[in-house]
């Protein structure tokens, strides 16, 4: 009885957590973004909330709109 | 969604990009351009591929003002939104934007683009001119 609940509770700490970890990773996907890529092959990430990525972001907006208007 | 008609379906860089949205589903609509803003190809009829191409203008405009100065230049470059993501490649002064759905394989899109605007640049020499038939008319059933 004592083993049943144990490895029930633990079961639910380990859903929780996968829960948790994929809940996280979503967000991050969907926080807007920016990736520069420059020929040796540096990367420049902005993401929402940077000074530099407003301006982008922007930008990108307008094409998409444009895209789908 | 966005994805319209190929407006010139005769010249190469419509053809490539018939192949593209082919291929990719993920992409929506595309434009090929140079740095000027002239429009290339477009999967969009011309008034809105000429939008397209000076959003992607400023876009690129936009990010070589962040590049550091003295750095390498820009080759490519993706911007994710919540309602959908924006790509821009470019391969010397030819260049190809790109709206996709949000969440779209980046790396996946990339090379699709890539693979495009390379197909652009081979075209002229790659182009096969019409094949010649090899089958041979068999002269002894005749006689």
């Amino acid at each position: 009885m004592r083993l049943r609940s144990f490895l029930a509770g633990l079961l639910v700490a380990i859903g929780s957590a996968v829960a948790a970890i994929v809940l996280r990773r979503r967000a991050v996907r969907r926080r807007e973004r920016a990736e520069i890529y420059l020929a040796d092959g540096t990367l420049i990430a902005l993401t929402d909330g940077h000074p530099d990525a407003e301006q982008l972001l922007q930008h990108a907006r307008d094409l998409l709109a444009t895209a789908r208007s | 969604m966005g994805c319209g008609s190929v407006g010139l379906m005769a010249s190469p860089p419509a053809q490539a990009l018939a192949d593209l949205t082919e291929i990719s589903r993920q992409v929506e609509a595309a434009v090929v351009f140079d740095r000027e803003g002239t429009v290339l190809g477009s999967t969009a009829d011309d008034e809105r591929a000429g939008r397209l191409a000076s959003a992607a203008v400023e876009l690129l405009r936009a990010a070589e003002d962040v590049r550091p100065e003295g750095a390498e230049e820009l080759v490519q470059l993706g911007v994710a939104l919540s309602d959908g993501s924006v790509f821009v490649v470019s391969d010397g002064d030819r260049l190809i934007a790109a709206t996709t759905r949000p969440g779209p394989t980046v790396g996946l899109v990339y090379y699709d683009l890539k693979s495009c605007l390379r197909g652009l640049a081979e075209e002229p020499e790659a182009k096969p001119g019409p094949r010649r038939r090899t089958t041979t008319k068999k002269t002894d059933a005749a006689s």
